[in-house]
């Protein structure tokens, strides 16, 4: 598959690209589930909001800039007791996802709340004089209008986790990032590296266009 | 449904009125703390099967006053009723099952960009819970009426600005309200498009039997299609009453300048410049001339020219209708002896005119300044 590399070295780059994909996938579908209502909160509560109260929004909010502003590399290991906690050990890749689900879930909520902001605050308007509840608010004319930046979101979501990602190596999480510094940088492996590198590349490149191409079709104007 | 008590304060509400807002109030903390007096005491009547037009500048508060009739906004005091309800003793499920039958038409639309137009239409009944099959129904009938049937799967975004509005207008009447309320519904539109649409909406009251409370900064729209009319301005409704009367008798300086700026007989400073000097012995006086009611199509100023021997120079002049009676404003120049030209204008205010003297320096000195 690479020629340069020894058949040993390919099977490992191979397991560690399933490896960032499971990272990344399971950290970016848990984000998505925890962080759409979390985000939809954040917007009903929020000033100007369907339901505006400061008691829960700022509490939130701060939790939210709390996980935003730590440093991924030290959140990895200061929740360890909770990623234990959740995946029951605190090494590998199914316990690297739980820090980095926690930090996409902070990040995925603020670019949420954000497109949401960005509806037309008349449309929602309209649905009020039309009798709707504030569920029917939220599900049926904010979700839907959002979609392009929702999608957008989540787009910028998956890359950002497949940069955190190559720090799971600190807890054991393997991954192409975490092949590229053992094998790559302490090994002196250059070759190593650039394929890590050029994998990466081409693999954010295609999230990249594929999230382009969802906000297109989602987008009806 | 028995009727609602009414509010403290409230006068007994006979069930006639479609709308009824007594003593609005409602007061923000504007910039710099000021207190911005949006509602300051508003009381209104809509009769059922009329259009009502509130005209007022941006800020004169007509905004806020529509939004209380359907209670997007909540009035600090007062009290709103329609179809003899108070809305403002409901809790929040009865109010939306009310505003169901409240159709609303906004100035930018408000369309769902993510539907198309008969899923747009359609969103009212889905909220309201009517079956699906019954909502197709419903979609076809609504678009039908606003004429727009061949556009059912099109997205808001593939329209124009005057079929995006139909489709707002076929959205406010799927759930079948009685009242419609409209939100500056024209005032994102050209003039010609504004035309079918005010047509189409006279046309939907008089084929659905709506009441319609409107809102506009033009008079030309009122002109149009309403009944009667409240002028707004800071807050208070300043003149009320049929368009007609209002248009030919108005009895505010506000008003006076909104039907100016609509019929545009505001007198030209180039021509009153260019007016020849009275003769010795003569004076030369500037009036506005209204006429309405049964002299209107009457030869007056040939009439006048003969009886007091006085000349009449007409600078400017129009004449038009309002609600199918014929309306016209007429600026002078009256040359002769000062008894005959006073003479002459009591004649005219016996006739049943409006003669409103003007003042020339007034005229020129706005030619300087603009």
């Amino acid at each position: 598959m690479i020629p340069w590399l020894s058949p040993m070295l390919e099977q490992l780059f191979i397991e560690a690209g399933i490896e960032t994909l499971l990272m990344v996938g399971a950290a970016a579908a848990i984000a998505v589930v925890f962080g759409l209502p979390l985000a939809l909160l954040l917007y009903a509560t929020g000033p100007g909001g369907l339901a505006p109260n400061g008691w829960v929004n700022r509490p939130i909010g701060l939790l939210i800039n709390a996980v935003r502003s730590t440093p991924f590399i030290i959140l990895m290991v200061a929740i360890v007791p909770f990623t234990r906690l959740v995946a029951g050990t605190s090494i590998g890749t199914g316990a690297a996802i739980v820090p980095l689900a926690l930090a996409a879930t902070a990040f995925i909520a603020r670019l949420f709340e954000t497109a949401f902001r960005e509806v037309d605050r008349g449309v929602v308007e309209a649905a009020r004089a039309m009798g709707a509840t504030r569920l029917q608010i939220l599900g049926k004319v904010l979700v839907p209008e959002a979609m392009p930046g929702l999608v957008a979101a989540i787009t910028v979501t998956l890359v950002s986790l497949v940069g955190y990602s190559a720090m799971a190596g600190a807890v054991g999480g393997g991954g192409l990032g975490d092949l590229g510094i053992r094998f790559g940088y302490q090994r002196f492996m250059p070759e190593v590296m650039a394929s890590v590198v050029a994998v990466l590349i081409l693999f954010v490149q295609g999230l990249q266009s594929l999230g382009d191409w969802l906000v297109r079709r989602a987008r009806r104007r | 449904m028995p009727v609602a008590d009414a509010a403290p304060g409230a006068p007994p509400a006979p069930n006639d009125a479609a709308i009824r807002l007594y003593d609005l109030k409602r007061h923000f903390a504007g910039a710099g703390g000021a207190l911005v007096r949006a509602l300051d005491g508003v009381s209104l009547e809509v009769a059922e099967g009329e259009i009502f037009g509130i005209v007022g500048r941006s800020g004169a508060g007509k905004s806020t006053l529509i939004r209380c009739v359907n209670l997007l906004e909540r009035p600090d005091s007062g009290a709103v009723r329609i179809l003899g309800e108070d809305l403002l003793g409901l809790d929040d499920a009865a109010l939306r099952e009310r505003r169901r039958r409240i159709g609303m038409v906004f100035q930018h639309f408000n369309l769902l960009t993510s539907r198309t137009v008969a899923e747009n239409v359609a969103f009212p009944l889905e909220i309201a819970g009517v079956p699906r099959a019954e909502r197709a129904a419903r979609v076809a009938e609504a678009l039908a009426l606003v004429g727009l049937a061949e556009k059912a799967g099109a997205y808001p975004a593939q329209l124009s600005g005057g079929q995006k509005q139909r489709v707002g207008i076929a959205r406010a009447l799927a759930p079948r309200p009685r009242i419609l309320l409209c939100d500056e519904a024209t005032s994102a539109l050209d003039p010609e498009t504004t035309q079918e649409i005010l047509a189409l909406v006279k046309r939907l009251r008089d084929q659905l039997d709506l009441t319609v409370l409107l809102i506009t900064h033009e008079m030309a729209v009122v002109k149009e299609i309403c009944d009667r009319v409240a002028v707004m301005e800071r807050g208070q409704v300043i003149e009320t009453g049929r368009v007609f009367d209002v248009f030919t008798r108005p009895a505010h300086a506000t008003t006076r300048r909104f039907i100016a700026d609509t019929i545009g007989h505001s007198i030209p400073p180039g021509t009153v410049a260019r007016l020849p000097a009275p003769r010795a012995g003569e004076e030369r006086r500037l009036l506005q001339v209204l006429f309405a009611g049964p002299a209107s199509t009457r030869s007056v100023i040939s009439e006048a020219s003969r009886r007091f021997g006085i000349d009449l120079n007409i600078i400017s002049g129009r004449i038009d209708e309002i609600a199918g009676e014929p309306f016209g404003l007429m600026a002078l120049a009256a040359y002769g002896a000062p008894e005959a030209v006073a003479a002459a204008l009591a004649w005219f205010t016996e006739l049943g005119l409006g003669v409103t003297p003007v003042d020339e320096a007034e005229i020129t000195h706005r030619a300087e300044a603009a």
